[in-house]
């Protein structure tokens, strides 16, 4: 994809420490529009980073930009971005509505439009019953579902979400899930910071992997994938006849491991070359030894490239 | 990536739009005073600036028709409640209360953050709370200084009407009531400034109140950066310092009162642009606090 910072989120060599404390160093990345998942495990700098693209905190280093702007040009810059962010709390005695349209009030617009924004959010976060309620007596949920609204009301084309499924149900997960789906399927740019990997890795375009303030590895999580070469990859194969897929793949360098699966009707494939072995198994179904049913790589998610890189379980962070 | 972009980001910055920023510092000045006026923010306001109306109120009932005082008494005793309560302690110690928190209160809920996410330039923020923070302590100790004075000339009845409205009543009202106005943005105009820098701002305002006690009595130069020292000029009855109430006294070199009007303005302007420097620089790390 040819770079074009007007529409990248772009880190240039950026830095921040606390005092001594390191936050993220020389971070260097270039995000282009689709949904990002930023991964990592807790004090990596997922949270840093997010306040630094949207300037509550100032880079000890270096420049950063979206689609061109920083956050010294508020004034176009937060007319663009929406951050959901960490920060649980909230001013002293607001309703949910009160929240939402004290922020679109921020933006300059008049009563009506603020209501008509306001209450639009609200619907599509599925709070429009409790938007008139104090938001001290919401649950975790509902708070995270409030926060979420207050980051969408002004239909921000960079939406920043830092662990915005903290909290929720599984129902919410998936309603939330889907709208970031749909946000990111717009061509815009939404980068999500979760600790629940599997369900990100599921409409992420691309993952940034974060560990002690480093950027471990960036990129299409397939291509972040293909890069770990020490961890051969692994694919299913699902098939009549797995046992002859298994000794014809042995024949090659690259094979590590076939593992025929209980069923018999597949094998789990750990190799080295992964281009050879579609090449393999497309002489392999040609022959008609075979009948293929499903092809599918096994670790190609973000959940495996964090294993990989940053070593622990991803869903266990 | 997958997805196809279906907006263009053209990464421009739009021309500066002030029509925009007129609505949003009307909508900051609208949002803070809602909540400086309706919640318990203000309790604290409203007491100091309506416990000398009570007491005057009584003194009123008491001394009904003037029985027990005269006009020049109470005109006395009036310009010492405005010098010595008011602009010593009520709008001190509420401008104190209502500044700090503007900034500092923000910090302390953890709902700072809500305002700089939004599309508005910082200064904007703090020139809106500045002036919210104005409009409610102006119309509060205004309204004080009113009632205290309706109830101060009210019930000498004729003779009260006489002085306020023939005599030197009403002006003296007046210049109690710009003294009042001043006061508020000149002590808020520093509390704000004090809540942006530190974390405690009780302190530097503690610091404050012994520096405008004391100002009287230090060299020509410091007394200018005194609040008290542009206002004094401005009093129309001057209070004699006699015994304690000396210590409390404003005793400032003579200046004329539109020099002291314009040294009050251009030290409010000074300190608010720092205030709005210090801002637009200005990290959220809630736990740092």
């Amino acid at each position: 994809m040819t770079s074009n910072p007007n529409r990248e989120i772009v880190f240039d060599n950026v830095s921040k420490f606390y005092g001594e404390v390191l936050g993220v160093n020389r971070v260097n990345l270039n995000i282009p529009p689709g949904v990002t998942s930023l991964v990592g495990p807790n004090g990596s700098g997922k949270t840093t980073l997010m306040n630094l693209v949207t300037g509550l905190i100032r880079p000890t280093e270096g420049k950063l930009s979206v689609c061109g702007i920083t956050p010294d040009d508020p004034e176009a810059f937060f007319s663009m971005v929406g951050y959901c962010s960490q920060f649980d709390s909230f001013p002293k005695g607001i309703t949910g509505f009160g929240l939402v349209n004290t922020a679109l009030r921020l933006h300059g617009m008049d009563d009506a439009k603020a209501y008509q924004l306001a209450m639009e959010a609200i619907e599509r976060v599925n709070l429009v019953e409790a938007a008139h309620r104090k938001v001290a007596a919401y649950s975790k949920g509902m708070r995270q579902r409030i926060r979420l609204a207050q980051a969408i009301a002004h239909h921000p084309t960079v939406l920043i979400l830092d662990e915005p499924l903290n909290g929720l149900d599984p129902m919410a997960r998936a309603e939330t899930m889907a709208l970031f789906e749909s946000i990111g399927k717009e061509g815009l740019h939404v980068i999500i910071s979760s600790h629940i990997l599997h369900e990100v890795n599921r409409i992420s375009d691309q993952v940034i992997l974060l560990s002690s303030g480093y950027v471990v590895a960036e990129g299409a999580i397939h291509s972040v994938r293909s890069d770990v070469t020490e961890h051969p990859m692994q694919i299913m194969v699902r098939c009549s006849n797995p046992s002859i897929v298994a000794s014809r793949i042995f024949a090659l360098d690259h094979a590590v491991e076939a593992k025929l699966h209980n069923d018999g009707k597949g094998l789990l494939v750990r190799t080295r070359d992964v281009d050879n072995f579609y090449l393999l198994l497309n002489q392999i179904v040609r022959s008609g030894d075979v009948e293929l049913e499903a092809v599918a790589p096994a670790d190609d998610d973000v959940n495996s490239v964090y294993q990989y890189l940053i070593g622990t379980d991803g869903d266990s962070i | 990536m997958s997805a196809s972009p279906t907006t263009e980001f053209v990464g421009t910055t739009p021309a500066v739009d002030w029509q925009r920023r007129i609505r949003q510092l009307i909508n900051i000045v609208k949002i803070e005073l809602s909540r400086n006026f309706l919640t318990r923010r203000g309790l604290g306001m409203y007491f100091l600036a309506f416990a000398p109306v009570v007491i005057i109120g009584i003194h009123a009932l008491e001394s009904r028709g003037g029985r027990r005082c005269s006009i020049e008494q109470d005109t006395q005793i009036l310009a010492g409640i405005v010098q010595l309560f008011y602009l010593r302690l009520g709008i001190f110690f509420g401008c104190l209360g209502t500044f700090t928190w503007l900034i500092r209160g923000e910090i302390v809920q953890k709902s700072l953050h809500y305002y700089f996410l939004a599309p508005l330039r910082r200064e904007l923020l703090i020139v809106g709370k500045y002036v919210a923070g104005v409009i409610t302590a102006s119309l509060l100790f205004g309204l004080g200084v009113v009632l205290s004075f309706m109830f101060m000339y009210g019930h000498f009845g004729a003779r009260g009407e006489r002085f306020v409205f023939e005599g030197p009543g009403l002006s003296q009202l007046v210049s109690y009531l710009l003294i009042t106005t001043l006061a508020c943005m000149g002590y808020g105009a520093l509390f704000l400034a004090f809540s942006l820098v530190f974390k405690n701002p009780i302190i530097p305002g503690a610091f404050i109140f012994g520096w405008e006690m004391i100002s009287g009595v230090l060299p020509s130069f410091l007394q200018k950066l005194s609040i008290t020292f542009y206002l004094k000029n401005l009093f129309p009855v001057e209070v004699p310092p006699q015994g304690l109430m000396a210590l409390f006294t404003v005793v400032a070199e003579p200046v004329v009162p539109a020099v002291a009007v314009t040294g009050l303005l251009l030290l409010v302007i000074f300190v608010l642009t720092v205030a709005a420097y210090t801002a637009r620089f200005m990290e959220i790390s809630y736990s740092k606090e």
